[in-house]
């Protein structure tokens, strides 16, 4: 049989899934190990104990300065910042798309400029940002929005012009206005992929915020990570990536589930 | 009534001359088929009949009115493909019209008047042979029932001209044979003058009253530019065929309907 038709089973299917994961812890402990061997205050690579011992502090034990647990009182603080940023691009997106998609005077109009905006490196943008509004959350969630937002709106006024012609016209002579047309045919066929373009936005939507908080910040996922970098913790850096890993999939995840759900159609258009 | 005049109408896409000189009478309730090679400028003909395209030269009129530059809901259309909704049920497709004339802002239906649209949407569905899909996305249907549901969906505006565009010519023969007794059922029991697209001569003459074909006079290469297609033939069919008045002189070129039996193409019906 050729390779392009041999298929996993569900077991096979479940380890290659896990195979990775497993290798790449594997590969961490055996280095780890190592390392310690030769150096128990080894810094670098901590072990399991290590790594427990940290969790337990950020998590679960109130910072000794503040009395806060900073491992969710970061996450909070990030992930407001996160998801406003990307509800406001997620209306703008919406709104901007939708129109550039259906109007060609507002086409003619916006479509070269976002084109353009979409073009400007965001992290140079961010000095100006923290000059004009502030060192606070403002300036972070305009940089997730800058960064994101443009990719957003060409990304749905693509899809909404891909629409076939015929389905508009079809709407037409069912007496549509443009306003009803856009509430009822345009506007349910560009959610699904609203929320697929969401979940692609979400690696670039960490990495703006990220960048803003280590840059400047007292909170966040992003701020502590830099800040324990003085000291080489990490111990605490690790966990942190991972829970941020972990909070990206997850919501792309529950994105996805929430496409499926809500908009059944357009997974078995997928398969149709 | 709905009669249609074309007059002198000519179109040019720059210097390319697709249709010259074409004049037709559809006298109101008629049924024409529009037959002619591939290319010659059938659809641009259709187009121009919805609004969508403008003739470059001539007039066409409806009832003595010129003909509205855009699509409206005095002049339904089915496709070959993307007639209906995918995002939306089969309800919900044939029900849409209704909800963009009775809804002016929301374009959707409330109460009692739902519950009156829905009456009459169930009861067209139920015409079309598709009782029982009422819940399905098209997605879900045979290509067969997706044009019937695209029928229902044009007739609840009770049009004035039905405009179709090769709308069988992707079913597969039984299929066509069922669709055609449909086709020629609706056409007596509405209103409405109907205009069709089809490459399908048999087709043609067992549905039409008038088989109008296109044709280039001149169709040497070097020609081909600088002279579009017009009609070349015109044949009423006979003894003549009227729109609410059985006629026992017109065989059904299709053959007996009793032979289908089991080649229906909607599970829903056969109690799937
Ligand atoms: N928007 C357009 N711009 C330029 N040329 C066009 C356009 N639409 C159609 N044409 C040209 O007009 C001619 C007629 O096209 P049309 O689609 O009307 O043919 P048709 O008779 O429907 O063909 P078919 O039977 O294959 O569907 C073709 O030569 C096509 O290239
Ligand atoms: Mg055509």
């Amino acid at each position: 049989m050729r390779w392009i038709n041999t298929r996993p089973g569900r077991g096979a299917q479940l380890t290659l899934l896990l195979l990775p994961f497993v290798l790449l812890i594997a590969a961490y402990s055996a280095g780890s190990v190592a390392r310690l061997a030769e150096n128990p205050s080894d810094k670098l690579l901590p072990n399991l104990a290590g790594f427990a011992d940290a969790i337990n502090r950020m998590a679960f034990l109130p910072d000794p300065r503040t009395g806060e647990y900073l491992l969710w009182s970061d996450t909070v603080a990030s992930l407001i910042r996160l998801f406003a940023g990307l509800g406001i691009s997620t209306v703008m997106a919406l709104v901007l798309g939708m129109a550039i998609g259906m109007l060609p005077y507002l086409r003619a109009l916006l479509s070269p400029f976002v084109a353009v905006i979409s073009m400007v490196p965001p992290l140079a943008v961010l000095p100006i940002l923290f000059i004009v509004m502030g060192l606070g959350d403002a300036s972070k969630i305009a940089l997730i929005v800058i960064g994101v937002a443009p990719t957003m709106v060409r990304d749905l006024a693509l899809k909404a012009l891909e629409l076939p012609r015929e389905q508009i016209i079809k709407a037409e002579t069912l007496g549509g206005s443009s306003w009803q047309i856009a509430l009822r045919v345009v506007l349910p066929q560009i959610l699904p992929r609203l929320i697929t373009c969401l979940r692609l936005q979400l690696s670039p939507a960490w990495l703006f915020l990220i960048a803003a908080e280590a840059i400047s910040s007292d909170s966040g996922l992003g701020y502590r990570i830099f800040l324990v970098r003085r000291y080489l913790s990490m111990d605490i850096i690790f966990p942190y990536v991972v829970w941020i890993t972990l909070l990206a999939v997850v919501t792309n995840y529950i994105l996805d589930r929430v496409r499926i759900a809500v908009f059944p159609w357009s997974e078995l258009e997928k398969q149709a | 009534m709905s009669e249609l005049i074309i007059e002198n109408v000519w179109k040019e896409y720059g210097d390319q001359i697709v249709l010259e000189n074409v004049s037709l009478t559809i006298a109101s309730r008629a049924f024409v088929a529009l037959v002619g090679p591939s290319g010659c400028g059938k659809t641009t003909f259709l187009r121009m009949l919805l609004g969508q395209e403008r003739p470059t030269k001539g007039t066409i009129l409806l009832d003595g009115q010129p003909i509205p530059t855009e699509p409206g809901r005095d002049r339904g259309v089915v496709f070959q493909r993307y007639s209906v909704f995918p995002h939306l049920t089969v309800l919900g497709n044939v029900l849409l019209g209704k909800e963009f004339s009775n809804a002016r802002y929301k374009a959707k239906l409330l109460g009692a008047t739902r519950r009156n649209a829905v009456e009459e949407a169930l009861q067209l569905i139920g015409e079309v042979g598709l009782s029982g899909a009422e819940q399905k996305y098209p997605a879900q249907l045979s290509g067969g029932m997706q044009q019937r549901l695209a029928l229902a969906q044009a007739l609840i505006m009770k049009p004035k001209v039905l405009l179709l565009d090769e709308p069988f010519g992707a079913l597969d023969p039984g299929i066509r044979v069922e669709i055609h007794t449909l086709m020629k059922r609706l056409w007596h029991e509405t209103q409405m003058t109907v205009v069709m697209v089809t490459h399908d001569i048999r087709e043609a003459f067992t549905l039409a009253s008038r088989v109008v074909a296109f044709e280039r006079r001149r169709d040497r290469p070097e020609e081909k530019q600088r002279y579009g297609a017009t009609i070349t033939k015109d044949i009423s069919i006979w003894p003549p065929r009227l729109a609410g008045v059985p006629s026992n002189f017109s065989p059904d070129r299709d053959g007996p309907i009793d032979s289908l039996g089991y080649r229906r193409d909607d599970p829903a019906l056969s109690g799937e």
